[in-house]
Protein backbone atom coordinates (compact mmCIF):
# COMPACT_ATOMS: atom_id res chain seq x y z
CA UNK A 1 0.00 0.00 0.00
CA UNK A 2 3.11 2.29 1.05
CA UNK A 3 5.33 1.13 -1.55
CA UNK A 4 2.50 1.90 -4.05
CA UNK A 5 2.28 5.38 -2.64
CA UNK A 6 3.22 8.42 -5.16
CA UNK A 7 5.16 10.20 -2.68
CA UNK A 8 7.50 7.46 -1.40
CA UNK A 9 8.39 6.11 -4.64
CA UNK A 10 9.56 9.70 -5.67
CA UNK A 11 11.31 9.30 -2.41
CA UNK A 12 12.71 6.06 -2.95
CA UNK A 13 13.60 6.61 -6.73
CA UNK A 14 15.92 10.07 -5.96
CA UNK A 15 17.42 8.00 -2.65
CA UNK A 16 18.48 4.72 -5.33
CA UNK A 17 19.79 6.99 -7.95
CA UNK A 18 21.66 8.95 -5.21
CA UNK A 19 22.85 6.28 -3.77
CA UNK A 20 23.79 4.25 -7.18
CA UNK A 21 26.16 7.92 -8.28
CA UNK A 22 27.92 8.07 -4.79
CA UNK A 23 28.60 5.07 -4.87
CA UNK A 24 30.58 4.78 -7.97
CA UNK A 25 32.31 8.11 -7.64
CA UNK A 26 33.12 7.24 -4.30
CA UNK A 27 34.86 4.14 -5.92
CA UNK A 28 37.45 6.51 -7.24
CA UNK A 29 37.31 9.01 -4.37
CA UNK A 30 37.99 6.47 -2.07
CA UNK A 31 40.55 5.01 -4.32
CA UNK A 32 42.55 8.42 -4.54
CA UNK A 33 42.70 8.20 -1.09
CA UNK A 34 40.66 11.67 -1.11
CA UNK A 35 37.15 10.15 1.01
CA UNK A 36 37.65 13.33 2.70
CA UNK A 37 36.98 15.77 -0.53
CA UNK A 38 33.02 14.37 -0.49
CA UNK A 39 33.26 16.11 2.98
CA UNK A 40 34.85 19.28 2.30
CA UNK A 41 32.86 19.82 -0.83
CA UNK A 42 29.51 19.32 0.76
CA UNK A 43 30.29 21.37 3.75
CA UNK A 44 31.54 24.27 1.05
CA UNK A 45 28.30 24.05 -0.67
CA UNK A 46 26.26 25.72 1.85
CA UNK A 47 26.94 29.24 1.41
CA UNK A 48 26.30 28.95 -2.11
CA UNK A 49 23.32 27.48 -1.47
CA UNK A 50 21.98 30.39 0.52
CA UNK A 51 23.92 33.38 -1.85
CA UNK A 52 21.59 31.50 -4.23
CA UNK A 53 19.13 32.17 -2.79
CA UNK A 54 19.80 35.46 -1.65
CA UNK A 55 20.08 36.54 -5.26
CA UNK A 56 17.62 35.06 -6.90
CA UNK A 57 15.22 35.27 -4.55
CA UNK A 58 13.78 31.73 -5.29
CA UNK A 59 13.61 28.37 -3.82
CA UNK A 60 14.02 26.82 -7.50
CA UNK A 61 15.94 23.69 -6.74
CA UNK A 62 18.05 23.81 -9.26
CA UNK A 63 18.91 27.87 -8.54
CA UNK A 64 20.06 26.71 -5.46
CA UNK A 65 22.00 23.76 -6.30
CA UNK A 66 23.57 25.61 -8.72
CA UNK A 67 25.19 28.20 -6.00
CA UNK A 68 26.38 24.73 -4.14
CA UNK A 69 27.91 23.45 -7.38
CA UNK A 70 29.68 26.80 -7.71
CA UNK A 71 31.17 27.16 -4.47
CA UNK A 72 31.96 23.98 -3.69
CA UNK A 73 33.78 23.70 -7.11
CA UNK A 74 35.71 27.30 -5.85
CA UNK A 75 36.71 25.54 -2.73
CA UNK A 76 38.09 22.41 -4.31
CA UNK A 77 40.12 24.73 -6.40
CA UNK A 78 40.68 26.80 -3.22
CA UNK A 79 42.40 23.84 -1.95
CA UNK A 80 44.20 22.41 -4.37
CA UNK A 81 45.79 26.00 -5.06
CA UNK A 82 46.39 26.51 -1.55
CA UNK A 83 48.44 22.82 -1.25
CA UNK A 84 50.40 23.99 -5.42
CA UNK A 85 51.54 27.24 -3.69
CA UNK A 86 52.42 26.42 -0.17
CA UNK A 87 53.39 23.93 2.57
CA UNK A 88 50.61 23.11 3.97
CA UNK A 89 49.17 19.61 3.41
CA UNK A 90 46.26 18.21 1.71
CA UNK A 91 44.16 17.99 4.58
CA UNK A 92 45.27 20.72 6.43
CA UNK A 93 44.21 22.76 3.91
CA UNK A 94 40.51 21.01 3.36
CA UNK A 95 39.75 21.44 7.18
CA UNK A 96 40.84 25.28 6.72
CA UNK A 97 38.59 25.84 3.43
CA UNK A 98 35.68 23.18 4.79
CA UNK A 99 35.48 25.13 7.88
CA UNK A 100 35.55 28.65 6.35
CA UNK A 101 32.99 27.96 3.80
CA UNK A 102 30.54 26.43 6.48
CA UNK A 103 30.58 29.21 8.42
CA UNK A 104 29.94 31.96 6.27
CA UNK A 105 27.02 29.14 5.07
CA UNK A 106 25.82 29.30 8.90
CA UNK A 107 26.13 33.21 8.98
CA UNK A 108 24.52 34.06 5.60
CA UNK A 109 21.66 31.16 6.63
CA UNK A 110 21.13 33.45 10.18
CA UNK A 111 21.37 36.60 8.52
CA UNK A 112 18.19 35.30 5.85
CA UNK A 113 16.17 33.89 8.53
CA UNK A 114 16.47 37.36 9.88
CA UNK A 115 15.12 39.22 6.75
CA UNK A 116 11.08 40.11 7.53
CA UNK A 117 8.95 38.15 5.16
CA UNK A 118 11.67 36.21 3.28
CA UNK A 119 10.45 33.27 2.12
CA UNK A 120 13.52 31.63 3.81
CA UNK A 121 11.74 28.53 5.08
CA UNK A 122 13.62 25.29 4.07
CA UNK A 123 16.97 26.71 3.01
CA UNK A 124 17.63 24.12 6.54
CA UNK A 125 17.02 21.01 4.45
CA UNK A 126 20.58 21.40 3.17
CA UNK A 127 22.38 21.20 6.43
CA UNK A 128 20.57 17.86 7.53
CA UNK A 129 18.75 16.57 4.08
CA UNK A 130 15.13 16.10 3.94
CA UNK A 131 14.72 13.51 1.63
CA UNK A 132 10.83 14.11 1.63
CA UNK A 133 11.07 17.65 -0.15
CA UNK A 134 12.10 15.83 -2.94
CA UNK A 135 10.00 15.86 -5.75
CA UNK A 136 9.47 14.48 -9.43
CA UNK A 137 11.45 17.35 -10.72
CA UNK A 138 14.02 17.28 -8.35
CA UNK A 139 14.58 13.72 -9.34
CA UNK A 140 14.04 14.24 -12.74
CA UNK A 141 16.94 16.64 -12.60
CA UNK A 142 18.96 13.48 -10.72
CA UNK A 143 18.32 11.43 -13.14
CA UNK A 144 19.69 13.80 -16.50
CA UNK A 145 22.66 14.75 -14.25
CA UNK A 146 23.34 11.29 -13.42
CA UNK A 147 23.02 9.38 -16.78
CA UNK A 148 25.73 11.83 -17.93
CA UNK A 149 27.81 11.52 -14.99
CA UNK A 150 27.72 7.68 -15.81
CA UNK A 151 27.96 8.05 -19.27
CA UNK A 152 31.16 10.39 -18.78
CA UNK A 153 32.36 7.56 -16.83
CA UNK A 154 31.71 4.74 -19.09
CA UNK A 155 33.69 6.76 -22.06
CA UNK A 156 36.47 7.56 -19.96
CA UNK A 157 36.88 4.19 -17.98
CA UNK A 158 40.25 3.33 -19.28
CA UNK A 159 41.65 7.15 -18.49
CA UNK A 160 40.56 7.39 -15.58
CA UNK A 161 41.59 3.89 -13.99
CA UNK A 162 45.31 4.21 -15.16
CA UNK A 163 45.30 7.89 -14.16
CA UNK A 164 44.15 6.85 -10.43
CA UNK A 165 46.73 3.29 -10.47
CA UNK A 166 49.71 5.29 -11.71
CA UNK A 167 49.34 8.90 -12.79
CA UNK A 168 52.76 9.68 -13.24
CA UNK A 169 53.11 6.75 -15.87
CA UNK A 170 49.49 7.83 -17.51
CA UNK A 171 50.69 10.98 -18.04
CA UNK A 172 54.12 9.36 -19.67
CA UNK A 173 51.31 7.37 -22.30
CA UNK A 174 50.20 11.21 -23.23
CA UNK A 175 46.65 11.07 -20.32
CA UNK A 176 46.57 15.06 -19.12
CA UNK A 177 46.49 14.00 -15.62
CA UNK A 178 45.81 17.55 -15.09
CA UNK A 179 43.16 17.10 -17.06
CA UNK A 180 41.74 13.53 -15.87
CA UNK A 181 41.52 14.72 -12.39
CA UNK A 182 39.78 18.28 -13.56
CA UNK A 183 37.32 16.07 -14.93
CA UNK A 184 36.71 13.53 -12.19
CA UNK A 185 36.84 16.41 -9.50
CA UNK A 186 34.23 17.69 -11.60
CA UNK A 187 31.72 14.30 -11.44
CA UNK A 188 32.45 14.46 -8.29
CA UNK A 189 31.85 17.79 -7.41
CA UNK A 190 28.56 17.27 -9.33
CA UNK A 191 27.39 13.90 -7.64
CA UNK A 192 27.84 16.15 -4.31
CA UNK A 193 25.99 18.68 -4.73
CA UNK A 194 23.24 16.30 -6.31
CA UNK A 195 22.60 14.22 -3.03
CA UNK A 196 22.27 18.15 -0.66
CA UNK A 197 18.94 17.92 -0.74
CA UNK A 198 18.57 14.34 -0.02
CA UNK A 199 20.84 13.66 2.90
CA UNK A 200 22.46 17.22 3.70
CA UNK A 201 26.02 18.77 3.66
CA UNK A 202 26.89 16.82 6.90
CA UNK A 203 25.91 13.18 5.73
CA UNK A 204 27.13 13.57 2.04
CA UNK A 205 30.13 12.39 2.44
CA UNK A 206 29.40 9.03 4.25
CA UNK A 207 27.11 8.46 1.02
CA UNK A 208 30.20 8.94 -1.67
CA UNK A 209 32.71 6.55 1.09
CA UNK A 210 30.35 4.51 2.49
CA UNK A 211 29.13 2.49 -0.34
CA UNK A 212 32.84 2.17 -1.97
CA UNK A 213 34.69 0.61 1.27
CA UNK A 214 31.86 -2.02 1.84
CA UNK A 215 32.21 -2.86 -2.07
CA UNK A 216 36.26 -2.84 -2.04
CA UNK A 217 35.90 -5.79 0.59
CA UNK A 218 33.92 -7.79 -2.06
CA UNK A 219 36.33 -7.86 -5.07
CA UNK A 220 39.51 -7.46 -6.37
CA UNK A 221 38.89 -5.80 -9.52
CA UNK A 222 37.99 -2.21 -10.13
CA UNK A 223 35.08 -2.23 -12.19
CA UNK A 224 33.04 -4.83 -10.34
CA UNK A 225 34.40 -2.27 -6.84
CA UNK A 226 31.96 0.46 -8.43
CA UNK A 227 29.32 -1.83 -10.10
CA UNK A 228 28.80 -3.08 -6.29
CA UNK A 229 29.08 0.41 -4.79
CA UNK A 230 26.53 1.47 -7.29
CA UNK A 231 24.29 -1.76 -5.58
CA UNK A 232 25.24 -1.02 -2.75
CA UNK A 233 24.46 2.72 -2.61
CA UNK A 234 20.97 2.06 -4.49
CA UNK A 235 19.90 -0.54 -1.83
CA UNK A 236 20.65 1.92 1.01
CA UNK A 237 18.72 4.56 -0.62
CA UNK A 238 15.29 2.31 -1.10
CA UNK A 239 15.62 1.09 2.17
CA UNK A 240 16.31 3.71 4.00
CA UNK A 241 13.46 5.58 2.57
CA UNK A 242 11.34 2.67 3.47
CA UNK A 243 12.19 2.11 6.73
CA UNK A 244 11.78 5.51 7.59
CA UNK A 245 8.54 5.44 5.46
CA UNK A 246 6.88 2.80 8.52
CA UNK A 247 8.01 3.71 11.15
CA UNK A 248 6.84 7.63 11.75
CA UNK A 249 9.29 10.45 12.77
CA UNK A 250 12.53 8.95 11.28
CA UNK A 251 14.38 10.87 9.25
CA UNK A 252 15.18 9.57 5.50
CA UNK A 253 18.61 10.87 4.92
CA UNK A 254 19.97 9.81 7.96
CA UNK A 255 18.39 6.58 8.11
CA UNK A 256 20.03 6.12 4.53
CA UNK A 257 23.13 6.79 5.99
CA UNK A 258 23.23 4.22 8.86
CA UNK A 259 21.73 1.89 6.14
CA UNK A 260 25.11 2.12 3.98
CA UNK A 261 26.80 2.09 7.17
CA UNK A 262 25.77 -1.66 8.39
CA UNK A 263 26.57 -2.45 4.46
CA UNK A 264 30.28 -1.33 5.15
CA UNK A 265 30.19 -3.21 8.90
CA UNK A 266 28.80 -6.17 7.27
CA UNK A 267 31.22 -6.16 4.68
CA UNK A 268 34.00 -5.34 7.20
CA UNK A 269 33.37 -8.07 9.07
CA UNK A 270 32.36 -10.97 6.85
CA UNK A 271 33.95 -10.64 3.47
CA UNK A 272 35.51 -13.46 2.09
CA UNK A 273 39.17 -12.39 1.72
CA UNK A 274 39.25 -8.89 3.47
CA UNK A 275 37.14 -9.81 6.40
CA UNK A 276 37.63 -9.56 9.69
CA UNK A 277 36.77 -12.98 10.35
CA UNK A 278 37.97 -14.44 7.52
CA UNK A 279 41.49 -13.49 8.65
CA UNK A 280 41.13 -14.51 12.03
CA UNK A 281 39.73 -17.76 11.03
CA UNK A 282 43.09 -18.27 8.57
CA UNK A 283 45.25 -16.94 11.30
CA UNK A 284 43.73 -19.49 13.66
CA UNK A 285 43.91 -22.31 11.51
CA UNK A 286 47.88 -21.11 10.29
CA UNK A 287 48.50 -21.35 13.94
CA UNK A 288 46.73 -24.93 14.61
CA UNK A 289 48.82 -25.88 11.48
CA UNK A 290 51.94 -25.16 12.71
CA UNK A 291 51.51 -27.21 16.30
CA UNK A 292 50.30 -30.13 14.56
CA UNK A 293 53.72 -29.72 12.45
CA UNK A 294 56.21 -29.34 15.48
CA UNK A 295 54.00 -31.72 17.17
CA UNK A 296 54.83 -33.97 13.79
CA UNK A 297 58.63 -33.37 14.29
CA UNK A 298 59.28 -33.99 17.46
CA UNK A 299 57.65 -36.98 17.23
CA UNK A 300 60.09 -38.21 14.70
CA UNK A 301 62.91 -36.71 17.06
CA UNK B 1 87.43 7.97 -32.35
CA UNK B 2 86.03 6.67 -35.40
CA UNK B 3 83.64 4.80 -33.65
CA UNK B 4 82.18 8.02 -31.83
CA UNK B 5 81.47 9.73 -35.10
CA UNK B 6 79.14 6.90 -36.13
CA UNK B 7 77.22 7.43 -33.18
CA UNK B 8 73.64 8.09 -33.83
CA UNK B 9 71.74 9.78 -31.27
CA UNK B 10 68.09 9.73 -29.70
CA UNK B 11 67.57 12.46 -27.31
CA UNK B 12 69.81 15.48 -27.07
CA UNK B 13 69.46 17.56 -23.51
CA UNK B 14 70.62 20.87 -23.64
CA UNK B 15 71.18 23.42 -20.51
CA UNK B 16 69.14 21.54 -18.44
CA UNK B 17 68.22 22.96 -14.99
CA UNK B 18 65.45 21.56 -12.44
CA UNK B 19 64.23 22.81 -9.40
CA UNK B 20 62.14 21.80 -6.45
CA UNK B 21 61.34 25.35 -4.43
CA UNK B 22 64.53 27.13 -4.96
CA UNK B 23 66.71 23.99 -4.66
CA UNK B 24 68.23 23.38 -7.96
CA UNK B 25 68.64 19.54 -8.43
CA UNK B 26 69.60 19.75 -11.82
CA UNK B 27 72.09 22.03 -13.32
CA UNK B 28 72.93 22.85 -16.52
CA UNK B 29 72.86 19.39 -17.75
CA UNK B 30 73.92 18.83 -21.24
CA UNK B 31 73.66 14.91 -22.44
CA UNK B 32 73.09 12.79 -25.49
CA UNK B 33 71.54 8.91 -25.62
CA UNK B 34 72.71 7.54 -28.14
CA UNK B 35 70.89 4.90 -30.06
CA UNK B 36 70.83 1.20 -29.30
CA UNK B 37 73.37 1.60 -26.48
CA UNK B 38 71.98 0.14 -22.72
CA UNK B 39 73.06 3.29 -20.75
CA UNK B 40 73.37 3.39 -16.42
CA UNK B 41 72.63 7.00 -15.08
CA UNK B 42 74.81 6.39 -11.39
CA UNK B 43 75.22 8.85 -8.47
CA UNK B 44 74.27 9.45 -4.94
CA UNK B 45 70.99 10.16 -3.58
CA UNK B 46 69.70 13.22 -4.38
CA UNK B 47 71.79 13.63 -7.48
CA UNK B 48 68.64 14.31 -9.59
CA UNK B 49 69.03 10.99 -11.44
CA UNK B 50 64.98 10.21 -11.61
CA UNK B 51 64.58 13.65 -12.10
CA UNK B 52 66.28 13.55 -15.35
CA UNK B 53 64.18 10.98 -16.44
CA UNK B 54 61.43 12.62 -15.56
CA UNK B 55 62.46 16.01 -17.14
CA UNK B 56 63.13 13.98 -20.77
CA UNK B 57 59.78 12.09 -20.27
CA UNK B 58 58.52 15.67 -19.89
CA UNK B 59 56.65 14.75 -16.78
CA UNK B 60 57.78 17.50 -14.53
CA UNK B 61 58.74 21.16 -15.56
CA UNK B 62 62.29 22.53 -16.03
CA UNK B 63 63.31 25.94 -15.15
CA UNK B 64 65.15 25.71 -18.84
CA UNK B 65 66.37 23.61 -21.35
CA UNK B 66 66.08 21.98 -24.18
CA UNK B 67 65.03 18.50 -24.91
CA UNK B 68 65.29 17.18 -28.16
CA UNK B 69 64.29 13.85 -29.57
CA UNK B 70 65.82 12.91 -33.00
CA UNK B 71 63.82 11.48 -35.54
CA UNK B 72 65.32 8.56 -37.43
CA UNK B 73 64.28 6.97 -40.79
CA UNK B 74 64.01 3.89 -39.35
CA UNK B 75 61.32 5.04 -36.76
CA UNK B 76 57.44 3.79 -37.21
CA UNK B 77 56.75 6.33 -34.95
CA UNK B 78 55.71 9.66 -35.45
CA UNK B 79 54.73 10.12 -31.83
CA UNK B 80 57.23 10.93 -29.30
CA UNK B 81 54.72 9.76 -26.68
CA UNK B 82 54.50 6.52 -28.13
CA UNK B 83 58.58 6.03 -28.89
CA UNK B 84 59.53 6.29 -25.50
CA UNK B 85 58.26 3.67 -22.55
CA UNK B 86 58.38 4.41 -18.58
CA UNK B 87 59.34 2.04 -15.80
CA UNK B 88 58.46 4.37 -12.56
CA UNK B 89 59.62 2.75 -9.52
CA UNK B 90 57.43 0.34 -8.06
CA UNK B 91 57.01 1.68 -4.67
CA UNK B 92 55.59 5.00 -5.83
CA UNK B 93 51.94 3.03 -6.36
CA UNK B 94 49.36 1.10 -3.66
CA UNK B 95 49.56 -2.11 -5.01
CA UNK B 96 47.04 -2.87 -3.08
CA UNK B 97 44.65 -1.10 -6.16
CA UNK B 98 41.65 -3.35 -7.20
CA UNK B 99 43.17 -4.98 -10.16
CA UNK B 100 45.16 -8.20 -12.25
CA UNK B 101 48.08 -8.35 -12.92
CA UNK B 102 47.25 -8.61 -16.42
CA UNK B 103 44.97 -5.53 -16.21
CA UNK B 104 48.02 -3.37 -14.92
CA UNK B 105 50.52 -4.92 -17.59
CA UNK B 106 47.56 -3.90 -20.60
CA UNK B 107 47.54 -0.66 -19.16
CA UNK B 108 51.15 -0.50 -21.33
CA UNK B 109 48.34 -0.80 -24.57
CA UNK B 110 46.68 2.51 -23.47
CA UNK B 111 49.50 4.79 -25.09
CA UNK B 112 48.62 3.12 -28.95
CA UNK B 113 45.71 3.14 -28.39
CA UNK B 114 44.93 7.01 -27.74
CA UNK B 115 41.37 8.29 -25.85
CA UNK B 116 38.35 6.61 -25.38
CA UNK B 117 39.16 3.21 -27.54
CA UNK B 118 39.33 -0.05 -25.45
CA UNK B 119 42.08 -2.07 -25.68
CA UNK B 120 40.98 -5.35 -27.73
CA UNK B 121 41.63 -9.60 -28.21
CA UNK B 122 45.08 -8.21 -29.70
CA UNK B 123 46.31 -6.17 -27.02
CA UNK B 124 45.41 -8.81 -24.45
CA UNK B 125 47.60 -11.48 -26.35
CA UNK B 126 50.49 -8.77 -26.36
CA UNK B 127 50.44 -8.93 -23.39
CA UNK B 128 49.88 -12.30 -21.84
CA UNK B 129 52.99 -13.39 -24.88
CA UNK B 130 54.49 -10.46 -22.61
CA UNK B 131 53.88 -11.70 -19.23
CA UNK B 132 55.41 -14.76 -20.46
CA UNK B 133 58.70 -13.42 -21.52
CA UNK B 134 59.07 -12.24 -18.31
CA UNK B 135 57.93 -15.24 -16.46
CA UNK B 136 54.72 -14.70 -15.21
CA UNK B 137 52.85 -16.07 -17.46
CA UNK B 138 50.94 -18.18 -14.60
CA UNK B 139 50.09 -14.95 -12.84
CA UNK B 140 47.87 -13.34 -15.31
CA UNK B 141 44.81 -13.11 -13.37
CA UNK B 142 46.52 -12.35 -10.05
CA UNK B 143 45.75 -10.04 -7.86
CA UNK B 144 48.57 -7.52 -7.90
CA UNK B 145 48.38 -6.72 -4.08
CA UNK B 146 49.85 -10.54 -3.85
CA UNK B 147 52.67 -10.25 -5.74
CA UNK B 148 56.49 -9.96 -4.04
CA UNK B 149 58.62 -6.89 -4.71
CA UNK B 150 60.49 -8.94 -7.60
CA UNK B 151 57.14 -9.46 -9.69
CA UNK B 152 55.95 -6.35 -9.00
CA UNK B 153 59.18 -4.86 -10.78
CA UNK B 154 58.65 -7.62 -13.27
CA UNK B 155 55.27 -6.61 -13.81
CA UNK B 156 55.99 -3.05 -14.25
CA UNK B 157 58.59 -4.27 -16.96
CA UNK B 158 56.35 -5.92 -19.40
CA UNK B 159 53.94 -2.61 -18.80
CA UNK B 160 56.65 -1.03 -20.27
CA UNK B 161 57.31 -4.03 -23.19
CA UNK B 162 54.21 -4.05 -24.21
CA UNK B 163 54.53 -0.34 -25.52
CA UNK B 164 56.81 -1.55 -28.14
CA UNK B 165 58.59 1.35 -27.82
CA UNK B 166 61.75 2.72 -29.42
CA UNK B 167 63.36 3.85 -26.11
CA UNK B 168 63.00 2.23 -22.81
CA UNK B 169 63.44 4.23 -19.52
CA UNK B 170 63.52 3.08 -16.39
CA UNK B 171 63.88 4.22 -12.77
CA UNK B 172 65.89 1.49 -10.58
CA UNK B 173 64.31 -1.63 -11.95
CA UNK B 174 66.66 -3.78 -9.33
CA UNK B 175 65.42 -1.84 -6.24
CA UNK B 176 64.23 -4.15 -3.88
CA UNK B 177 64.13 -7.54 -6.31
CA UNK B 178 65.85 -11.14 -5.67
CA UNK B 179 68.98 -11.93 -7.43
CA UNK B 180 67.01 -14.29 -10.11
CA UNK B 181 64.55 -11.60 -11.08
CA UNK B 182 67.44 -8.90 -11.58
CA UNK B 183 69.27 -12.01 -13.64
CA UNK B 184 66.31 -11.80 -15.58
CA UNK B 185 65.86 -8.20 -15.95
CA UNK B 186 69.24 -8.41 -17.10
CA UNK B 187 68.71 -10.49 -19.96
CA UNK B 188 65.69 -8.86 -21.01
CA UNK B 189 67.49 -4.96 -21.34
CA UNK B 190 69.88 -6.79 -22.92
CA UNK B 191 67.72 -8.50 -25.20
CA UNK B 192 65.56 -5.06 -26.26
CA UNK B 193 69.71 -3.95 -27.09
CA UNK B 194 69.54 -6.57 -29.27
CA UNK B 195 66.49 -5.52 -31.21
CA UNK B 196 68.19 -1.64 -31.25
CA UNK B 197 66.12 -0.28 -28.86
CA UNK B 198 67.77 2.35 -26.67
CA UNK B 199 67.55 1.60 -22.70
CA UNK B 200 68.25 4.47 -20.12
CA UNK B 201 68.65 3.10 -16.75
CA UNK B 202 68.75 4.72 -13.26
CA UNK B 203 70.93 2.58 -11.34
CA UNK B 204 72.85 1.98 -8.05
CA UNK B 205 74.90 -0.70 -7.75
CA UNK B 206 78.01 0.37 -8.88
CA UNK B 207 79.71 -3.06 -8.94
CA UNK B 208 77.28 -4.29 -11.70
CA UNK B 209 77.53 -1.20 -14.27
CA UNK B 210 80.60 -2.74 -15.75
CA UNK B 211 78.47 -6.25 -16.50
CA UNK B 212 75.31 -4.60 -16.71
CA UNK B 213 75.93 -1.76 -18.78
CA UNK B 214 78.21 -0.13 -22.11
CA UNK B 215 77.42 3.41 -21.58
CA UNK B 216 76.98 4.91 -18.22
CA UNK B 217 76.30 8.94 -17.48
CA UNK B 218 77.68 9.87 -14.20
CA UNK B 219 75.47 12.52 -12.49
CA UNK B 220 75.58 14.62 -9.58
CA UNK B 221 73.79 17.94 -9.94
CA UNK B 222 75.73 18.09 -12.99
CA UNK B 223 76.28 15.75 -15.43
CA UNK B 224 80.51 14.82 -14.26
CA UNK B 225 80.74 12.48 -17.54
CA UNK B 226 78.97 10.61 -20.19
CA UNK B 227 80.60 7.72 -22.41
CA UNK B 228 81.48 4.32 -23.01
CA UNK B 229 81.60 2.71 -19.90
CA UNK B 230 85.40 1.33 -20.05
CA UNK B 231 86.49 5.06 -21.21
CA UNK B 232 84.35 6.90 -18.64
CA UNK B 233 83.74 4.92 -15.55
CA UNK B 234 87.31 5.18 -13.37
CA UNK B 235 88.38 5.79 -10.11
CA UNK B 236 88.64 9.88 -10.92
CA UNK B 237 84.87 10.36 -12.47
CA UNK B 238 83.50 8.19 -9.67
CA UNK B 239 85.62 10.17 -7.24
CA UNK B 240 84.04 13.38 -8.64
CA UNK B 241 80.62 11.92 -8.17
CA UNK B 242 80.54 11.05 -5.32
CA UNK B 243 82.49 13.33 -3.59
CA UNK B 244 80.38 15.01 -1.36
CA UNK B 245 78.78 12.08 -0.02
CA UNK B 246 82.15 11.00 1.38
CA UNK B 247 81.12 8.01 0.54
CA UNK B 248 84.44 5.33 0.62
CA UNK B 249 84.76 3.43 -3.06
CA UNK B 250 86.28 0.03 -1.20
CA UNK B 251 86.64 -2.96 -3.58
CA UNK B 252 86.08 -1.38 -6.55
CA UNK B 253 88.03 -2.71 -9.22
CA UNK B 254 88.41 -0.17 -11.59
Amino acid sequence: MLLSDYTFQTVAIGSAILGLISGVLGTFAVLRKQSLLGDGVSHAALPGVVLGFILIGSKNTEFLLLGALLSGLLSTLLITTIVKYSRIKFDSALALIMSVFFGLGLVLLTYVQKIPNANQAGLNRFIFGQASSLMRRDVNLMIICGSILLLLLIIFWKEFKIFTFDSEFAQSLGFSPKKLDLLLSLMTVTGIILGLQTVGVILMSAMLVAPAVAARQWTNKLSVMAFLGAIFGAISGIFGTAVSSFIPKLPTGPTIVLFASLIVLISILLAPGRGILHRLYRQKHNRSLNIERRAENDSTI
Amino acid sequence: MDLKTKLEYVIEVADLTVAYDVKPVLWDVDLKIPKGKLMAVVGPNGAGKSTLIKAILNLLIPISGNIKFIQNRADTKSNIKNRVAYVPQSGNVDWDFPSTVLDVVLMGRFGLLGWIKRPGKADVDIALQTLKKVGMEDYSSRQISQLSGGQQQRVFLARALVQQADIYFMDEPFKGVDTKTEKAIVLLLKDLKDQGKTVVVVHHDLQTVTEYFDWVTLINLRVVASGPVDEVFHQENLRQTYRSTGMLLKGMAV
